[in-house]
């Protein structure tokens, strides 16, 4: 039954209920699936089929016992390698961590097996999260599903692939500048941020504490929300954990998908489209917001001037933060040690040095010495002194948008999948991906990616996205929903269906996948 | 603002503690300018009366109860040494230069 890995998550939890399937099944399939595929996609780091069997055995059995420990008990998930995982390697995409295997688990993780998702492996990225693109990655990129060449977005690219390419029917991402979002967009895949805080980050290897947060990476608003509620909630692990009910976005999500939206005043927000967003983007966006129109959501323009220097902003806060984060890749506790060549017996700092020179790759490197520069005294008060203030500025924008509206709607990315190369080198047109998506970050507040369609000058996808207060989370499921099942409708079925069967394609070494 | 220089770049990776090469060093600073160069926009944005942000949740003091919680075990903790551990401690280059 290879067309399970077509199912949704929700209709596998059905079928499972049911006793159509079990989760050996589903594991294996989707096992299959990753063996079929996955040499020309690359969505994986490391695939676990030891540990996600025996946990679909465990799930069979509980519920052969008349229990199950969740709706999403038995269905399989891959995890960004960004999350440690007790017993199974954990690199971040980086060398530094080649072959770490960490002794604890991510509360994420722990939440996703106590709720029985077998887990399938850890998924590619941009090393330690510092990318659009997962070209970044030491262990080579993840390719676009919709086209092999391209660029599958970053730094989450290979949890959006994997569902993009029906590997798995969900992973978990995280997103600092857009990394669950702007994936989303490029692979025709739903990617969410939830509220700063409303996941935990409890053994998420840190990018920037005050931007990271983790969120669903899956193929509909209705999976996301279910995964939602598995991994969110107060975890008294995290001390910048919110500690209040995770909100009610399962049921958004069923009330958007009827279609309800009438009196739901949606702000498109003005410095977040126009120049700078190629035309199918654009096209596609305008579409969206006028079938809300249509459906009853009072459509007005917003602006929020401090949004346009949010970038800029981001690329001094994110890499000050970084700098600090990975120092403590020291090659004394964990991770890759390397001796400096011709230095007898050298020092810890020496050891360290080479260390760090060996193992990180090259955006890490810019990002740390870039953050170094901008906390160093002289400039501080210059650079990441000044990025603060913006940041509240950036904030006091979000606070007068939602009183205008109960949502802000803006293109999630500003252009489709590049191709792999384009902008390895240019880390300012790199950096200008993150346009849309890094406003929400540098305020907390939530936000979704959902299909647009294709774009029409290549056929690629396009996202819409969606973002709310903090704590509203409901809401972007619930317009999420709406846009979902609109289009959906429009298209004849998921976007998702128009992408290329990928069996039978020759991965990067020319070897028949 | 100011440009950045090779030899600031060169400071800037000993103050990190990445031994860059010369190559790197080379191709790192007009890159790292360029970068500088687009964030500058930032400058003359906010008053100097907006308060800083930190942190987007106004979170401060968050205590819990003071009760032994588990942890990893010694064997764990040593479990991702570099090198193999010794009478359960890190073993660890030396720390003092020569002239120490």
């Amino acid at each position: 039954m290879s067309d399970l890995t077509r199912r949704t998550a929700a209709e596998l939890s059905d079928l499972l209920a049911a006793g159509e399937t079990s989760s050996v099944e589903l594991t294996e399939t989707h096992l299959a699936r990753i063996e079929a595929v996955d040499g020309a996609v690359h969505a994986f780091l490391h695939v676990d089929a030891d540990g996600a069997l025996a946990a679909a055995r465990a799930s069979d059995e509980r519920r052969a016992g008349g229990s199950s420990a969740s709706p999403l008990d038995g269905v399989p998930i891959a995890v960004k390698d960004v999350l440690v995982t007790r017993g199974v390697p954990t690199t971040c995409g980086s060398r530094i961590l080649e072959g770490w295997v960490p002794p604890y688990d991510a509360t994420v993780v722990r939440r996703l097996r106590d709720a029985g998702l077998p887990i399938l492996g850890k998924t590619n990225m941009d090393e330690f999260a510092m990318g659009s693109s997962t070209e970044h990655s030491a262990y080579g990129p993840t390719h676009n599903p919709w086209d092999l060449d391209r660029i599958p977005g970053g730094s989450g690219g290979g949890s959006a692939a994997a569902v993009a390419a029906f590997e798995a029917p969900l992973a978990v991402g995280t997103d600092t500048g857009g990394s669950i979002r702007q994936p989303g967009a490029v692979t025709g895949t739903v990617g969410v941020k939830p509220t700063y805080g409303g996941v935990s980050r409890y053994g998420l290897v840190a990018l920037a504490n005050s931007l990271d947060q983790a969120g669903p990476v899956t193929r509909t608003v209705l999976d996301a929300a279910l995964l939602h509620e598995v991994i969110g909630g107060h975890d008294p692990l995290d001390s910048t954990s919110v500690d209040q009910p995770v909100p009610a976005v399962l049921e958004a999500a069923r009330r958007g998908a009827a279609g309800d939206v009438s009196g739901l005043r949606v702000g498109v927000v003005r410095e977040l489209t126009g120049d700078g967003y190629q035309s199918g983007v654009r096209q596609r966006f305008d579409e969206a917001v006028q079938l809300l129109v249509e459906a009853g959501a009072d459509v007005v323009e917003v602006s929020c001037p401090s949004f346009v220097h949010a970038l800029a902003t981001y690329y001094l806060i994110l890499p000050a933060e970084a700098s600090s984060n990975l120092a403590k890749f020291d090659a004394m506790r964990y991770g890759l040690r390397v001796l400096p060549d011709g230095v007898e017996a050298p020092s810890a700092e020496e050891v360290m040095r080479s260390s760090r020179d060996r193992g990180f790759g090259d955006e890490v490197k810019r990002r740390i010495i870039l953050g170094t520069y901008a906390l160093s005294s002289g400039y501080f008060d210059a650079y990441y002194g000044k990025a603060q203030k913006v940041r509240t500025l950036v904030a006091r924008d979000f606070a007068a948008a939602f009183e205008e509206a109960d949502v802000l709607l803006s293109p999630t990315a500003p252009t489709t999948a590049f191709r792999l190369g384009e902008k390895l080198d240019d880390p300012v047109a790199m950096y200008l991906n993150d346009l849309a998506t890094i406003p929400a970050n540098l305020a907390g507040v939530p936000g979704i990616s959902v299909p647009g369609g294709l774009a029409e000058e290549d056929g690629l996808p396009t996202g819409v996205q969606v973002l709310a207060p903090a704590m509203a989370d409901d809401r972007v499921y619930r317009v999420g929903a709406a846009l979902e099942a609109m289009l959906t409708a429009r298209w004849g079925g998921p976007l998702l269906d128009g992408a290329p069967d990928l069996t039978g394609l020759t991965d990067a070494t020319g070897v028949t996948a | 603002m100011p440009d950045i220089s090779r030899d600031e770049v060169s400071h800037l990776a000993d103050l990190a503690r990445i031994d860059l090469s010369e190559q790197e060093i080379d191709h790192l600073a007009p890159q790292l300018a360029v970068i500088l160069e687009s964030v500058a926009s930032i400058s003359d944005v906010a008053a100097d009366d907006v308060p800083p942000t930190s942190h987007p949740l106004p979170l401060t003091n968050v205590f819990r109860e003071d009760v032994v919680r588990p942890g990893l075990t010694a064997e764990e903790a040593l479990s991702g040494a570099p090198v193999p551990p010794e009478q359960q401690r890190f073993s660890v280059p030396r720390i003092l230069g020569e002239e120490a």
